[in-house]
């Protein structure tokens, strides 16, 4: 479903990524994770082309990203992905925000939009909120409809990047619920969070990062249960021993 | 010491009355000229395409760069001689309303364009990545959910910019245009009442000024609390 190889960007002489390769299969729950400014937002954000990368080749559902030839808006509305800070669009009430980018972008008819956005909320439990305003609703909500937003669109992947980063605590467990349950169902997910005990229940495969590099990529039982790296196994005691 | 005779003024409504409706005319549509061309301008300036970046940069800093007073008189003289060989139009057609409108227009666009890119800058980054992810085209994403967004928050600084138009259309008074101050300052002119016309015309500037002032504010506290 998306492949990468040897994927590398750098701001001038600052390496943001070097020589990333990796595969994420139909299906598969893959999480991302590692040091902050190791590069694992910028991974996934190259996965649809929201940054540009400079060298190596990323191939989503048949479709070279990089290649300057593929229409990148296209290709975006196949792929769906949540923010850190949710990104809603605060002048639109929240029916609207899931409306909008399958009645512009996949040209459905509106009421079939809405419709479906209704179902979507009722997924997430916040069917009775379709008329507020993102900014009247907690944060866990509004990731929650960030979700939702993404769903509208029927992507054949979700990238998230850090969607509870943002979150107070008692929040986070209603997003992490929310993933967790669309994992089951199949989707297939890349996943850059610090949360390892959602990595522990849900995830496939593990991929570790620091300072542009992919170190460790393997199954989760195997990155938790032995990490090879020095590296990783310094930040797994780091994160799991406090 | 000056005795003042105001009884001049009465009569003169109805003419001081057409002479305000010529400034209102001349705000509204600079307004709406203005801020659709400054958009316009802002985007260039935004756009990654260097020409046209450069084109706005140039443009603006031109139009900032100069009196106001200056481009009207530009406007005065070039803009009747353009139209009368573009369109064939007699000579001597009165166009002074047209040329000032063009050229309070054009003026007020670097102004607006100025205002309207710190609006788009204000809108976070992510709100374009999030429209960009869900496929929109720079061009959707702009109009549906960054443009909309800066509006909201630049309306007081629009109304405020539209204020200073609104005192600054009395310029007009070098083409002889009779706006509510060329009006004012005729009837004085004609009635030996100058003095008094112009403390009459300058208290209904303010009037009117300083209550749009008052209205913008109140939006504006209103934007704070909600």
């Amino acid at each position: 479903m998306i492949s990468m190889n040897k994927v590398s960007k750098h701001y001038g002489s600052f390496q943001v990524l070097a020589d990333c390769t990796t595969q994420v299969h139909k299906g598969e729950v893959i999480v991302v994770c590692g040091p902050s400014g190791s590069g694992k937002s910028t991974l996934i954000k190259c996965v649809n082309g929201l940054e540009p990368f400079q060298s190596g080749e990323i191939i989503v559902n048949g479709v070279s990203v990089g290649d300057p030839k593929t229409n990148l808006s296209k290709l975006r509305s196949t792929v769906g992905m949540v923010f850190q800070n949710f990104e809603l669009f605060p002048h639109m009430r929240i029916i609207d925000n899931l409306a909008i980018a399958q009645v512009k972008v996949l040209g459905r008819n509106p009421e079939q939009a809405r419709e479906k956005g209704f179902k979507l909320l009722d997924r997430v439990g916040l069917r009775v909120q379709a008329e507020k305003y993102p900014g009247q609703l907690s944060g866990g909500q509004q990731q929650r409809v960030a979700i939702a937003r993404a769903l509208s669109m029927d992507p054949i992947c979700m990238l998230f990047d850090e969607p509870t980063s943002a979150l107070d605590p008692e929040m986070i467990n209603e997003v992490l619920d929310v993933m967790t349950e669309l994992a089951q169902e199949g989707m297939t997910m890349m996943c850059v969070t610090h949360e390892m005990g959602f990595a522990r229940r849900v995830a496939n495969r593990v991929i570790f990062m620091d300072q542009g590099r992919i170190v460790e990529d393997d199954s989760k039982e195997a990155f938790f249960g032995n990490p090879r790296s020095e590296r990783a196994q310094q930040f797994l005691a780091k994160i799991l021993h406090h | 010491m000056h005795e003042f005779d105001w009884s001049s003024i009465p009569n003169a409504l109805p003419f001081l009355w057409d002479g305000m409706k010529i400034s209102l005319e001349i705000t509204l549509s600079a307004v709406v000229f203005g801020i659709v061309w400054g958009t316009l301008l802002a985007l260039m300036r935004l756009s990654s395409i260097t020409p046209l970046s450069w084109f706005a940069a140039g443009y603006v800093n031109l139009f900032r760069a100069v009196p106001l007073v200056m481009v009207l008189l530009w406007f005065f003289l070039i803009v009747p001689h353009l139209l009368e060989s573009l369109f064939g139009l007699p000579r001597g057609t009165d166009m002074r309303l047209t040329s000032a409108i063009a050229g309070f227009a054009l003026f007020e666009a670097a102004y607006y364009s100025e205002i309207i890119r710190a609006g788009i800058q204000s809108v976070p980054k992510g709100q374009m990545a999030a429209a960009s992810a869900l496929g929109m085209t720079y061009g959707q994403a702009m109009r549906l959910v960054v443009l909309p967004q800066a509006f909201r928050n630049m309306v007081p600084l629009l109304l405020t910019q539209g204020i200073i138009l609104f005192q600054d259309t009395s310029l007009v008074y070098v083409s002889a245009l009779a706006d509510f101050f060329g009006a004012a300052y005729k009837v004085g002119d004609r009635d030996g009442r100058l003095v008094e016309l112009l403390l009459f015309a300058g208290a209904v500037y303010f009037v009117l000024c300083f209550a749009a002032s008052r209205v913008v504010r109140h939006y504006q506290n209103k934007m704070k609390t909600a």
